[in-house]
């Protein structure tokens, strides 16, 4: 049995804009079993941030319309399943860290008001009690998880007196927080130096081998990617163009647009041919 | 040696900690006691922990954020205490961290790009030229011009935001994590944009990243920054090849690469536990280490 605890099925999605329809999704097909780390993949634009938004129905209608398709989450479809269901998972069993931190983080609030009030409406939406002190205990239980140096410094924070990637690892203590089953991170690790990085990925590895977290992780990291993830789907253009096990893709990409993408990765060895800018295609 | 496009000496700034109750309750030493030197030119490259004080430095030359201490000279002139004045601002550009909170979300691509262009008396027909060539150097389609920031993917985004700062043709850019939502093929033209443009008009760039690699291949001089600090400096190749401080040692240690020639490349630092240890492990081991005097073995 295959099973995956998420399964997208050619989904396809149109932004209308001045009345003009363009696809953007056309028919992304993707699963990510529990205890699993899958990779998103492709050039800026191809789509990654837009499949992540219609499985968590973040899509706003309109501009944006799933024409076809289903997304199946532990079985059941998202897409026709009563809104009220839905939102019960989002926040909960299924969770997610966006690409851009000061859109999900309200600049009035500090961190711990705005951590603390995601965990009690999700204990609210669990059945779960907590008081305040236990929610703040677990705030910053989380915070030191993603390795701030001082979470309670950075839990008394507005997010405007936070660096670039503490406020990225406060959106993964968000993500974090409800213990999710599903977790779909988009670009997680760009504004955080490579040891944190390292740390961040360690931890969120051991979610998927130890509590069986299923992890579909966009980046733009080929080197993050063959170093964490077991399975790869590349997107092109609003579809999914090759998907093969991590060590196969980087071993033998299949597609030409793949092993373009692996050929313009910086080495650490130095030797990059720059300021070509007119002779590459 | 010719005076340098940027010299920044001494520079520091402290942030005040305020508890719940917004009452003062100590202090964070966000840059501390900072000096480096960029030619005319240069590329030059910032690299170091999260929330080591790289973006407030650039803050600072661009004079969004007052020091507490030292100075910043650009081209020659001490900026440090004084506003940002016209010239200084023509000078100077800057492509912020986050383009999704740098772009005003009521502006249209173009829009934004147009600011500095209006500002300095530029005809309509003039910056829709110029706008139309700056779109195309960022490998945008020219009718994005008419998109706003909600209807960008991130790296599209993010490149409205380099398009922006290369408007007004500029001496220094500084460049805080320019290309980090972007993919490595867009990325690898952006950069070779960068270094023709520097070639041509004599530009110089101070390039903040955590990309080691990418800094491997577009810096020639590097800093490598921790708690506020500068604790290894020098050419790029140097640094890179042979480095000194036991945390520029961990940082390359952890690069994600895709090569295994690239892995041999990495230095070996001691595992605890297993695991590569923390910044913070790693120098409190240096520390005990050095007064049994052994050293970590580079691979
Ligand atoms: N509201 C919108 N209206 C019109 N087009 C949109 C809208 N939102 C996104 N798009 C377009 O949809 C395409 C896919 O965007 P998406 O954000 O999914 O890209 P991405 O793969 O995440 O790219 P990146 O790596 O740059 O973040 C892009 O070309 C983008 O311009
Ligand atoms: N306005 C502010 N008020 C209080 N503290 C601040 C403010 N701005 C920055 N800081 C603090 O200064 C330190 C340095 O932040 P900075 O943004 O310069 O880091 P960075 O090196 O750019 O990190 P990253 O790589 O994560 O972007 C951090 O501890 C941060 O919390
Ligand atoms: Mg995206
Ligand atoms: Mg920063």
């Amino acid at each position: 049995m295959s099973e995956a605890l998420l399964s997208v099925r050619d989904v396809s999605v149109e932004f209308t804009n001045y009345g003009i329809a363009a696809p953007v999704l056309r028919g992304v097909s993707l699963d990510v079993p529990a205890h699993t780390q899958v990779a998103l993949v492709g050039e800026s634009g191809s789509g990654k941030t837009v499949t992540m938004k219609a499985i968590m129905g973040l899509l706003r209608d309109p501009p944006a319309r799933i024409t076809a398709g289903q997304i199946l989450y532990d079985g059941r479809d998202l897409l026709t399943m009563p809104p009220a269901e839905r939102l019960k998972l989002r926040g909960t069993s299924m969770s997610m860290v966006f690409q851009d931190p000061m859109s999900s983080l309200n600049p009035v609030f500090t961190i711990a008001d705005q951590l603390g009030t995601i965990l009690k409406y999700a204990d609210r939406r669990l059945g779960r009690g907590r008081s305040r002190r236990e929610r703040m205990e677990r705030v910053h239980e989380v915070l030191a998880q993603v390795r701030m140096r001082d979470p309670e410094r950075v839990a008394a924070s507005y997010p405007i007196m936070l660096s670039g990637g503490m406020r990225q690892r406060v959106l993964i203590a968000m993500a974090l927080l409800s213990e999710p089953k599903l977790l779909i991170a988009d670009e997680p690790g760009t504004a955080l130096d490579v040891t944190t990085q390292a740390q961040i990925l360690k931890l969120l590895k051991d979610l998927v081998t130890e509590r069986g977290l299923a992890l579909l992780m966009i980046t733009h990291n080929l080197g993050v990617v063959r170093e964490t993830s077991s399975y790869v789907y590349v997107m092109s253009r609003g579809q999914v163009v090759e998907h093969r096990p991590t060590a196969d893709l980087f071993a033998a990409p299949r597609e030409e647009y793949t092993r373009a993408l692996i050929a313009a990765v910086p080495r650490l060895t130095g030797g990059m041919r720059l300021g070509t800018a007119e002779a590459r295609p | 040696m010719s005076r340098p496009m940027l010299e920044v000496v001494d520079l520091s700034k402290t942030f005040p900690i305020r508890n719940a109750f917004g009452r003062r309750s100590g202090d964070v030493k966000a840059v501390d006691r900072v000096s480096f030197r960029v030619e005319r030119g240069q590329v030059y490259g910032l690299a170091g922990e999260s929330g080591s004080g790289k973006s407030t430095i650039a803050r600072m030359i661009m004079g969004l954020t007052e020091p507490t201490g030292g100075n910043i000279l650009l081209d020659g002139h001490n900026i440090a205490g004084s506003s940002r004045s016209r010239e200084h601002r023509g000078k100077v550009q800057m492509v912020f961290q986050n383009p999704g909170s740098s772009l005003n979300p009521r502006r249209t691509a173009g829009q934004s790009i147009a600011v500095p262009l209006v500002a300095h008396g530029h005809s309509r027909a003039d910056r829709a030229r110029r706008i139309a060539e700056l779109l195309e150097m960022v490998q945008l389609p020219a009718d994005f011009a008419q998109r706003f920031p909600h209807e960008l993917s991130g790296g599209q985004k993010q490149r409205v935001a380099i398009a922006r700062a290369l408007a007004m043709s500029p001496q220094l850019v500084v460049l805080d994590e320019p290309t980090s939502a972007l993919d490595v093929s867009v990325q690898a033209r952006i950069i070779d944009l960068l270094v023709d443009l520097g070639r041509e008009l004599g530009l110089t760039f101070l390039f903040i990243s955590h990309d080691l690699s990418l800094m491997r291949n577009f810096a020639q001089v590097v800093g490598v920054l921790y708690l506020g600090r500068i604790v290894e400096s020098g050419p790029t190749a140097s640094v890179f090849g042979n480095p000194q401080h036991d945390y520029t040692r961990l940082l390359l240690a952890s690069v994600p690469v895709i090569s295994a020639e690239e892995e041999a490349m990495r230095p070996v630092v001691p595992l605890i536990n297993g695991e590569i240890p923390t910044a913070e492990q790693l120098i409190g081991l240096g520390r005990t280490r050095d007064a049994a005097d052994t050293s970590i073995k580079g691979a």
